[in-house]
């Protein structure tokens, strides 16, 4: 095992955002960030009146990386070499994984671990080690 | 109500540029480096343990902060959601094990997946696509 690329302060300060976005929605708004169930919910056909507040928050989500992508402050990330089958497979998965185990990295990594959820810890863990997994037997890293 | 209807829209649009902001700062929206943290037998990149460190070094205290104060409810008054019970259940593992394979697979997730539509990428739109598709399978045939 060697360590190279590791961006130990833009990853701190960039994670302090993120941890600042999540505590904003809980505390301002009483919502949790979890991005899978933001999305998923918003195909509910109930609570039309609930639907202003997540359709907002994923236009902040979008429209930011897409100016500094565009002012070209962060580069804009590789995506040429995955195919679209890879793609689909990964998309379905994470479609179906962060509604069966009800979050992502966000909902999950961040608003339930960040509340002592057991179960939110025990989810982490298990993603984490399968995603290592994948990766690692795969051999789909550099 | 209108108001308060005014400030959540608010508060929500403010959240997700910060969250956007944050995951393009920390490169937790760049796959390769999702990957590089991944890869723990190979060139491992630990950077995103700092990413989920960083976040949960604000969100943990600020949340505790504001409970041991006594305020139940949020800014704008609803309550607090609650944590979830500790029930650790079939669904709970077998879900989140199919996301990390789908994760480890490209290296993208929920969050990252709606910030790299900003790139123009069709990449991202397929991941997207699918993702949904994903999401009204479950819905379709649970419960």
């Amino acid at each position: 095992m060697t360590i190279i690329n590791f961006t130990p302060w833009s990853a701190l300060l960039g994670g302090a955002f993120i941890g600042a976005g999540a505590l904003l929605l809980l505390l301002g708004a009483g919502k949790i960030a979890g991005i899978s169930g933001i999305i998923a919910s918003l195909g509910n056909k109930s609570n039309h009146a609930d639907k202003g507040w997540r359709v907002a928050f994923l236009v902040g989500l979008l429209l930011v990386p897409a100016l500094l992508f565009a002012s070209d402050a962060i580069a804009v990330p590789e995506l040429a070499g995955f195919s679209v089958l890879k793609l689909a497979a990964a998309g379905l998965l994470v479609g179906i994984g962060t509604r069966l185990g009800n979050g992502c990295t966000s909902g999950h990594g961040i608003c339930g671990m960040g509340r002592f959820s057991i179960r939110s810890v025990v989810a982490t863990v298990v993603f984490i080690g399968a995603g290592m997994a994948t990766v690692t037997l795969l051999g789909l890293g550099l | 109500m209108k108001n308060n209807n005014a400030a959540l829209i608010f508060i929500a649009l403010l959240a997700g540029a910060l969250f956007g902001l944050g995951l393009a700062v920390s490169g937790m929206i760049d796959p390769a480096k999702v990957q590089g943290f991944l890869n723990i037998a190979g060139n491992w990149d630990p950077s995103l343990a700092l990413v989920m460190g960083g976040a949960l070094g604000v969100f943990a205290p600020g949340y505790y902060l504001w409970r041991c104060s006594g305020r139940g409810q949020c800014a704008l008054g609803s309550d607090l959601p609650k944590v979830p019970d500790p029930v650790i259940d079939k669904r709970l593992l077998i879900g989140a094990a199919m996301f990390g394979v789908g994760w480890g697979l490209v290296g993208i997730c929920p969050g990252p997946a709606i910030g790299l539509l900003g790139s123009m990428q069709w990449q991202a739109g397929v991941f997207v696509l699918a993702m949904l598709a994903g999401f009204w399978l479950v819905g379709k045939f649970s419960k």
